[in-house]
């Protein structure tokens, strides 16, 4: 075992996913407790280019893995097999990745074939004693626990978006383009369909507005609409909202849906069911409208108002897009 | 053909989770148990195929003896048999996998559907364990599906980042991934429930399955995130309040 630690990086249009720039630069800051030398590397064509911008945030070694049965679409059993083969040549101590829709596919399957454990959506690290503590939300994120892999690599996936990105320095990477033997794969990507219209993924947006059954029908969706264009945020639901049909179970917030982490959050006509509170309390500032002062979502609000939604929200958003085009 | 269906018994959602005095686990005591919410589409998306594929739907849950409830209600939708592996300590994904993967293996299942990830641990990782240890490959992640005509393989949907469906053609043995939305899960009948006492439930132990292999993360703490402070909470003239929200937003935290 060496003392690497691997960044797994994902790009996307050829540009690293700025969540892949963070745990780099967390890496590097971790490194010297560790003891270790930190390495970035993505899976996949055209990223060599792209990853020459971990070198100001302190790592100057990085190799883009390539394969024969690689695309520039995903594919879960090509990516799986270039990452454990370059994994398996280099035997790092530690492998660090972000569990992205496609991160939380795969690692599981890489850590598998190197024979160790492998940690999902973590929202903090730390060293203990020479090893990685990973702290996870369980339960929705009623509940934390602190892990560690005793296996080796020590592999941790973490959810995007939760380090910050320090201070470019001066630092300059040196890519490596590494050509890695793979099986053919046994899953074919038949086509690629992009959303239909503009959606911003939940677990990536700064701002959500959500809108909860007090809704009452797909149609009223529009009040939810107006206000998170006028904000420059993303449309969300509640559970009751989406299993009346008013809305897709894309937009679905909470502990069957989407675990949140915006800046800003504004529920509207939700209750705030425990289920529903789980999957967005880490958002840094929540709003709630309601009709029903007694509602337990003003228990977690930041800013309440007690009234009629359909009279509210168009001022509302009247209000907020004066303010934003003055 | 046999189809595998891999469930486990969580808290229902609307548990409050309360930790046991050491912080190393969770109070059971109040707990009202269920199917994790996502296993129920994967025991719909087995059962729909039962009759087409002339299969026989194999449903198996690593857990404790009360797991068994979880079982017989699959049994009670209309599975045809069920496998619990008992564990006597709790195990990580990895074991979990490995001991599910040697099970379906010897059960002769071609195709596996398990919920997309369980509400308690949110982990999402044991199908694509079971999946490498049987070699077979995975689609973590599915909210459509439908086999070929000729029953040779299955079309997956796969959801992406950013709105992004990804159209996925597999051979069989496969595992799939199942997802809200996949469709409804149906509830058990009353002549479902009856039957379901009276259909095969084996046990097998883990330490039989796993032959040795053990787990790779250890849980060493469990806490509890901060509560929120109470915000302000007003009410009154519409124009009023909405523009005392604006002000707020921008004013204060700055947002707009």
């Amino acid at each position: 075992m060496g003392n690497d630690i691997v960044v797994v990086c994902e790009g996307d249009a050829g540009r690293l996913k700025k969540y892949s720039l963070e745990l780099v630069a967390k890496a590097a800051e971790m490194a010297t407790a560790l003891d270790a030398t930190v390495r970035a590397v993505a899976v996949g064509k055209g990223l060599a280019e792209a990853l020459q911008v971990v070198g100001p945030y302190g790592v100057t070694r990085a190799t883009a893995i390539d394969a024969p049965g690689l695309t520039g679409h995903y594919n879960s059993d090509a990516a799986t097999a270039a990452l454990s083969t370059w994994l398996q040549q280099v035997q790092p101590m530690a492998v660090l990745s972000s569990t992205s829709a496609h991160g939380r596919d795969y690692l599981p399957r890489v850590a598998t074939r190197l024979k160790t454990g492998f940690i999902s959506d973590a929202i903090a690290l730390t060293v203990t004693d020479g090893r990685l503590v990973a702290r996870r939300p369980i339960y929705a994120g009623k509940a934390l626990v602190d892990c560690v892999v005793t296996g080796s690599p020590q592999m941790i996936g973490i959810r995007p978006n939760v380090f910050g990105l320090p201070a470019a320095t001066g630092g300059v990477a040196t890519v490596e383009t590494v050509t890695v033997e793979i099986a053919p794969p046994r899953e074919t990507i038949r086509e690629v369909v992009a959303a239909a219209q503009r959606v911003v993924d939940l677990t990536e947006a700064e701002i959500i507005v959500s809108g909860g059954r007090a809704m009452g029908s797909s149609d009223n969706f529009r009040y939810i609409r107006d206000l998170a264009d006028a904000l420059g945020g993303t449309v969300g639901a509640s559970r009751a909202a989406v299993d009346a049909g008013y809305i897709p179970h894309a937009h679905q917030v909470g502990q069957t849906g989407k675990t949140v982490n915006p800046t800003l959050y504004v529920a509207c006509g939700i209750s705030g069911a425990i289920q529903h509170l789980a999957g967005m309390r880490t958002a840094r500032h929540i709003v709630a409208i309601n009709k029903d002062a007694d509602a337990p979502i003003f228990a977690r609000a930041d800013f309440g108002i007690v009234g009629d939604l359909f009279t509210i929200l168009p001022i509302l958003t009247e209000k907020i897009r004066k303010v934003r085009s003055a | 053909m046999k189809i595998g269906v891999l469930v486990k018994q969580v808290p229902d959602t609307a548990t409050k989770i309360v930790l046991t005095a050491n912080g190393r686990g969770i109070e059971e005591g109040n707990v009202k148990w269920v199917m994790n919410p996502y296993d129920e589409y994967a025991v719909e998306a087995a059962l729909r195929l039962q009759g087409p594929l002339s299969a026989e739907v194999v449903v198996f849950s690593l857990g404790p003896a009360r797991a068994v409830e979880t079982l017989r209600m699959a049994l009670a939708m209309g599975c045809d048999r069920a496998v619990r592996i008992h564990a006597e300590t709790p195990l990580d994904a990895f074991a979990t996998g490995n001991a599910l993967a040697v099970a379906i293996a010897a059960s002769g299942c071609e195709l596996v559907f398990g919920g997309k990830q369980a509400v308690d641990d949110d982990a999402g990782q044991v199908l694509q364990i079971v999946a490498e240890v049987l070699h077979w490959p995975v689609v973590s992640v599915a909210n459509q599906l439908h086999v070929h005509a000729g029953n040779d393989g299955i079309t997956v949907h796969r959801p992406a980042a950013g709105g992004v469906t990804e159209v996925v053609e597999l051979g069989f043995p496969a595992v799939i991934g199942c997802d809200k939305g996949l469709n409804t899960p149906r509830y058990p009948s009353l002549p479902g429930i009856m039957k379901a006492k009276q259909k095969p439930l084996t046990e097998q132990q883990s330490r039989d399955l796993l032959g040795g292999v053990s787990p790779h993360v250890v849980l060493q703490q469990f806490s509890l995130p901060p509560d929120r402070p109470a915000g302000r909470k007003i009410t009154g003239d519409p124009e009023n309040v909405a523009q005392q929200l604006v002000d707020w937003l921008h004013n204060e935290i700055k947002v707009i």
